[in-house]
């Protein structure tokens, strides 16, 4: 008897000191720590893995520290990398070709797109099987597919100038697509094309689908003419979808670089010399960290800035 | 209703602008799929017929692209090879007919195991923490969540070689340079990203109703969550898990400037497939082809959340 006894005690004096944790096992965690339990591993790792190098990266900004030679004393030199990065002519030559990259691929993805999604939404008989051929670009690598279109468009081996020249009529071998100055530059933006026009088709698509059938029926009473229905109806009510498409798209083109990086790795000369190849030419193969550290804020802060000035206009655009 | 009456109908297009449409798209279609179908022949071409001048279409298929890939040859004089006992395999026998020996396999296993590894370990790691952070934001006043959801989505935007330049050095500090471990944690945390956007969508269009009746029969939240949202939950956590698949599947940067061997996966060993006198280019293909031919069956099983989850479900159907 005096030994249950004991272990009675023993057991309460557990439980007495036994933190709520157990505690609340037995009713259940309150919502409020479910929550915290739930989301904490997320931000966790988010912290760990992309806000404390952001950090450190900030940091290395304000020094002249290069990767390669880690025993060199780190000395701060202030804002020097961000003016000489402001003031760098090539700086600003890739900042410009990135930029003339982003418009001219949007512009034509954003064209060819629409056009596919108001083809494919005449609903013709197995529209559903060719949608989804058109839509296997996207889904692959494009490092690995960039990779191969260095072949496709060898000016001598490569099919694809044979077929310009076979509807064009000039010579297979009289350009070349990736080593002619004045044609690399549209070449990455017909590759990048090739790859994500599907992306805004598919979402061009969802907006069309989305337009409600007793619109156009009432504009047809009204005698409204199909040019009238495009612009009034059509065209505003994808508009929210196709900006949503052209937002992704333009964050995706910034940051392009496994497709150019393989198909012409910024050549020739430096014509197609993205902002982000730059950054890797200066961060892992001349390792200016310092330098390429502030080079990365600065791409950062204006990806985040545009990126918030478009979404506060999308959602006016939505509103209306 | 007839056809010619159907004809008539405002939001249905006439047969003839159909068969427009159709004709269109399916040349689109086409045209688009080709280069893919090229790498596809390109794979069973010989090694002169991949580089002929002109281009060859037609072309008698061969092996050698495959064999290429899997194994390391060196030459050998027409002497030595006369002095080997006869070839064991027809492999043997067409690396044989070049004067060349196999020497071993090829490092293409190993990469192909690495992406198979990474990419599932991360696929696996960010669905189950997206789950979680997908459900506490979907069914919990969380405070600040719109700002939380938007800093997780923001981690996305920065450009990857901007990303790697401190993950480089905060790597090397680690010794997690060149390792699976660290691949699978960079590609959790940006995976992770896109799952919680996802489920969150998912989680929030499975009535509370279900969890609260699970509540109310005595069920803790944990239990209601595992036995009553979970289960609703399946379709969209697939869905989820193969977007994040194919991006670990696809990606190039952070594996090009962060391994070198051990961890490397596909995409930067791919473009390093040589043969004498630059790429290999039937290697290549065949590489490319087996490569890319799960993520075409992915996207096929996939097309129905396709949408969702190129635009980080802002778009459902």
């Amino acid at each position: 008897m005096a030994v249950q006894n004991q272990a009675d005690a023993l057991v309460n004096r557990i439980a007495a000191r036994t933190p709520g944790r157990l505690a609340l096992q037995a009713r259940g965690l309150s919502d409020r720590a479910v929550a915290w339990l739930f989301i904490a591993p997320t931000i966790a790792l988010l912290l760990a893995i992309n806000i404390f190098p952001l950090i450190w990266a900030i940091r290395l900004s304000f020094t002249n520290y290069k990767s390669n030679l880690g025993r060199l004393p780190i000395k701060f030199i202030g804002l020097a990398n961000y003016a000489n990065i402001l003031t760098d002519a090539d700086v600003w030559h890739s900042m410009q070709v990135t930029a003339r990259f982003v418009v001219c691929s949007i512009a034509l993805q954003v064209v060819v797109g629409f056009a596919l999604a108001l083809l494919i939404n005449r609903g013709f008989r197995s529209h559903g099987f060719w949608t989804t051929v058109i839509l296997v670009p996207m889904m692959l690598s494009p490092a690995v597919v960039g990779n191969f279109w260095t072949l496709l468009l060898q000016p001598q081996i490569g099919p694809f100038n044979y077929v310009v020249s076979f509807f064009a009529g000039v010579p297979p071998h009289s350009f070349s697509m990736i080593g002619d100055v004045e044609l690399a530059p549209w070449t990455i933006v017909l590759v990048d094309s090739w790859m994500w026009t599907p992306y805004v088709m598919l979402i061009c698509l969802a907006g069309l689908r989305s337009i409600p059938d007793y619109i156009y029926e009432a504009a047809e009473i009204d005698r409204a003419s199909q040019w009238r229905q495009f612009w009034s109806i059509t065209l505003p009510m994808v508009l929210p979808f196709l900006m949503l498409a052209v937002l992704f798209r333009a964050i995706e083109a910034f940051k392009m670089f496994d497709l150019v990086n393989l198909l012409t790795s910024g050549g020739p000369g430096s014509t197609t010399e993205l902002a982000s190849i730059t950054l890797k030419r200066e961060a892992f193969e001349k390792w200016r960290t310092g330098y390429s550290s502030a080079f990365a804020i600065i791409l950062f802060v204006t990806v985040f800035g545009a990126a918030n000035i478009y979404v506060k206009a999308l959602n006016r655009v939505k509103r209306r | 209703m007839t056809a010619s009456t159907a004809a008539h109908s405002v939001v249905e297009s006439s047969p003839r602008a159909k068969a427009v449409a159709g004709a269109l798209v399916v040349l689109y279609a086409l045209v688009s799929i080709a280069p893919l179908l090229w790498i596809g022949a390109t794979a069973f071409k010989s090694p002169s017929d991949a580089i002929a001048y002109p281009p060859k279409t037609l072309f008698r298929p061969s092996l050698e692209g495959y064999v290429n890939l899997f194994t390391v040859r060196t030459r050998q004089t027409p002497e030595f090879l006369a002095s080997l006992p006869p070839p064991q395999t027809w492999y043997d026998k067409l690396v044989r007919s070049r004067n060349m020996v196999i020497a071993g396999p090829s490092k293409v296993v190993p990469r192909f195991i690495n992406s198979i590894v990474i990419g599932f370990g991360s696929t696996f790691l960010a669905v189950l923490l997206g789950t979680l952070a997908a459900y506490g934001f979907s069914r919990f006043k969380v405070p600040l969540a719109d700002d939380l959801l938007f800093f997780i989505l923001s981690t996305r935007m920065m450009p990857p070689v901007a990303v790697a330049i401190p993950i480089y050095l905060m790597y090397r500090e680690l010794g997690l340079t060149d390792t699976k471990t660290g691949m699978i944690l960079l590609y959790t945390a940006v995976n992770v990203s896109l799952a919680v956007w996802l489920l969150k969508g998912f989680i929030d269009e499975i009535p509370r109703e279900y969890e609260e009746a699970a509540l109310v029969d005595g069920y803790t939240r944990l239990q209601a969550f595992r036995k009553a949202v979970l289960p609703q939950a399946v379709t969209g956590i697939a869905a989820t898990a193969i977007f994040c698949l194919i991006f670990s599947w696809n990606e190039y940067a952070f594996a090009l400037l962060l391994t070198s061997g051990d961890a490397q996966t596909m995409p930067p060993f791919i473009p390093f497939i040589i043969g004498e006198g630059g790429q290999d280019w039937p290697a290549v293909a065949a590489a490319t082809t087996l490569f890319l031919a799960p993520i075409v069956i992915f996207t096929v099983i996939l097309r129905k959340h396709l949408l969702r989850g190129i635009t980080f479900g802002a778009v459902r159907k």
